[in-house]
């Protein structure tokens, strides 16, 4: 007997046309439980006219269902969940990954009780169990204990967190299928997205080095030291909670639990003591350096390597060996 | 204006311990608080109360001793507290609490917006919120960080969302969570702390909510997702070199190495 619920279907995010890279992770993802289970992998892309949907062909979709609509451009959860769910319904899909954005956090809550069916939030790690059912590990109690969570009903949904998995290889050999779906518009206009009142500058996450301060910083100005040693090492700026409270720089810059969380190849927090709250934010980074005058700021609990001195010292000594370094190379 | 203000008990997560070795919380071991996202839900729905005319109904749902949390939110300035407590709510997931939190809107009747914090710090799912609007079919905005405007049709909010920020203007009735960023809760004063303690706390158990809900659909038996297992995640090895000052140099230079090791740095 056929399954009723078969294939396992990625919400493709996007914003103004471009593809969210969580989109790849999740579909690579998608295609390592498919193979074990046997199925398909959909795609599910709400998105204005003009996307080239093969991307997500070539990023391990089966099958692309693409609601072709410009109502798509703004951030409307209860639009998007109105699409989303009726194509869930016609798939059914097994298993159905949302990257755990704002976006997706906000939408797939209101999908999943609209299809009375279970979600498990910001997963890390999701796997098959021998009767084929998806088992969702999230961290939970500030990231204390990992749980292992499955759902009775169908789909099996998870949000899952970005940069968690690795995006799935581009490859332009493979095939697959786009089918277009007409959009489903509300009958009354109960949100009016009236306008993007600010684009974020920067997502930090994006980032694989971040340079970040703390309350050791002590102006704004100061920031150009840190945005100097970033830019030396390809990188970005981050910010504990103190200093964005400050007004030295945007929140988009925060790290931390009720901030962005990064999970960066280098990770160098300068002036941080290590407050719960921002090690919850970074703690999973490759590397840690930290550089802190306090030896026992709880930072240095999770460094590889850290420093005790005054950053206004270490940071422009390393700002200098590294020009220094690059000048020697450059005259070999 | 009926303003609904949903809260949770939740334990003081910097005190919380683990029993590592069995992976499990010792909610002993810290006292209980009132979700700090919600107290920002809570101030979001007093300020609207004195700006235009509203009252400020409080809903949590859990054990008996969650009444504590309820008169604490009128000592700083609700109107009202109701508590949903019935041993058949236990074991709710995220899907089964919101269906209960939107039977209990509903039972409370008249309704015109909904708010909830962004998230709890215990269960950091964030997903209560947009099940209760969906539950209760209101559209939802979520991350607010600003009320531009309200009155009794309309919402006007900005909407920390999709990396940016949007300014929504939501028709009534309506639900949406609120971000640290929109406001500094305000502590209890003296008059309403008066007021706390007299206030009454209404109880609402499952067969009062009986016409909204039944009892599939609550509890551990209404819970789609259930945990299979807690796992201890190992601690990652980390190098944990220290240098002190006088290492200094040494540091940095070693450092440098290392930038050009993971190739950060141009060998």
């Amino acid at each position: 007997m056929e399954k009723e619920y078969s294939g396992v279907l990625v919400f493709a995010e996007q914003k103004k046309g471009s593809i969210h890279k969580v989109s790849y992770e999740l579909l690579g993802k998608a295609r390592e439980l498919a193979e074990k289970l046997n199925v398909l992998v959909y795609s599910a892309l709400l998105g204005p006219n003009g996307i080239d949907a093969k991307e997500l062909i070539y990023r391990g979709a089966d099958k692309v269902f693409y609601v072709e609509d410009d109502i798509f451009n703004v951030p409307e959860e209860t639009i998007y969940k109105t699409n989303l769910e009726s194509l869930i319904k016609k798939v059914k899909p097994e298993i159905c990954l949302i990257g755990a954005t704002s976006l997706g956090r906000s939408l797939a809550p209101r999908v999943a009780a609209s299809l009375e069916t279970g979600l498990t939030a910001d997963c890390t790690g999701l796997e098959i169990d021998e009767d084929g059912k998806l088992i969702q590990i999230r961290p939970a109690f500030s990231e204390n204990i990992l749980a292992h969570i499955k759902s009775d009903t169908y789909p099996q949904m998870s949000t899952v967190r970005y940069k968690e998995f690795n995006e799935n290889k581009r490859d332009e050999n493979r095939k697959g299928d786009i089918v277009k779906v007409d959009a489903v518009k509300p009958e009354h206009e109960l949100v009016k997205v009236i306008k993007e009142l600010k684009s974020q500058e920067i997502n930090i996450s994006d980032a694989s080095v971040v340079v970040a301060a703390g309350k050791g910083l002590k102006k704004a100005e100061d920031m150009a030291m840190i945005k100097e040693l970033a830019d030396l090492l390809s990188g970005v700026v981050g910010a504990s909670r103190e200093i964005v409270d400050e007004g030295f720089i945007s929140k988009d810059f925060q790290v931390g639990y009720s901030g962005n969380r990064v999970k960066p190849k280098l990770y160098i927090a300068c002036g941080i003591s290590g407050a719960p709250q921002h090690l919850a934010g970074m703690k999973e980074s490759d590397f840690i350096v930290a550089i802190n005058t306090d030896p026992s700021a709880p930072i240095f609990n999770v460094s590889d390597y850290g420093i005790v001195d005054d950053m206004y010292k270490v940071i422009p000594d390393l700002i200098n060996k590294i020009k220094q370094g690059s000048l020697e190379a450059v005259s070999c | 204006m009926n303003i609904v203000v949903l809260i949770k008990q939740v334990p003081d997560m910097v005190k919380v311990k683990f029993d590592r070795e069995k992976g499990v919380v010792d909610r002993k071991s810290a006292g209980e608080e009132i979700n700090p996202f919600d107290l920002n839900a809570l101030e979001t729905a007093v300020q609207i109360s004195e700006k235009i005319n509203a009252k400020v109904t409080v809903v949590s749902m859990g054990p008996p001793s969650a009444s504590k949390a309820l008169r604490e939110c009128i000592a700083r300035g609700a109107n009202e507290g109701i508590l949903i407590s019935d041993v058949k709510f236990g074991g709710s997931d995220t899907k089964a609490t919101s269906f209960i939190l939107a039977s209990a809107i509903k039972k409370i009747g008249s309704c015109d917006l909904v708010i909830a914090g962004e998230k709890t710090v215990d269960g950091d799912t964030g997903q209560v919120g947009p099940e209760v609007a969906e539950f209760l079919n209101v559209p939802h905005a979520s991350y607010v960080s600003k009320i531009t405007d309200v009155n009794d049709d309309k919402i006007e909010v900005y909407s920390e969302i999709w990396e940016g920020t949007y300014l929504k203007s939501i028709k009534l009735p309506a639900l949406i969570t609120v971000t640290k960023d929109i406001n500094e809760p305000r502590l209890p004063s003296f008059k309403n702390k008066m007021k706390a303690r007299k206030a009454e706390i209404q109880t609402l158990k499952f067969e009062d909510l009986k016409e909204y809900t039944d009892a599939d659909k609550v509890g551990f038996k209404g819970s789609p997702t259930k945990v299979k297992k807690i796992e201890v995640p190992k601690i990652q090895k980390r190098q944990g070199k220290i240098y002190r000052e006088a290492d200094t140099a040494k540091a940095e230079d070693e450092l440098i190495n290392i930038f050009r090791k993971k190739k950060i740095l141009e060998a």
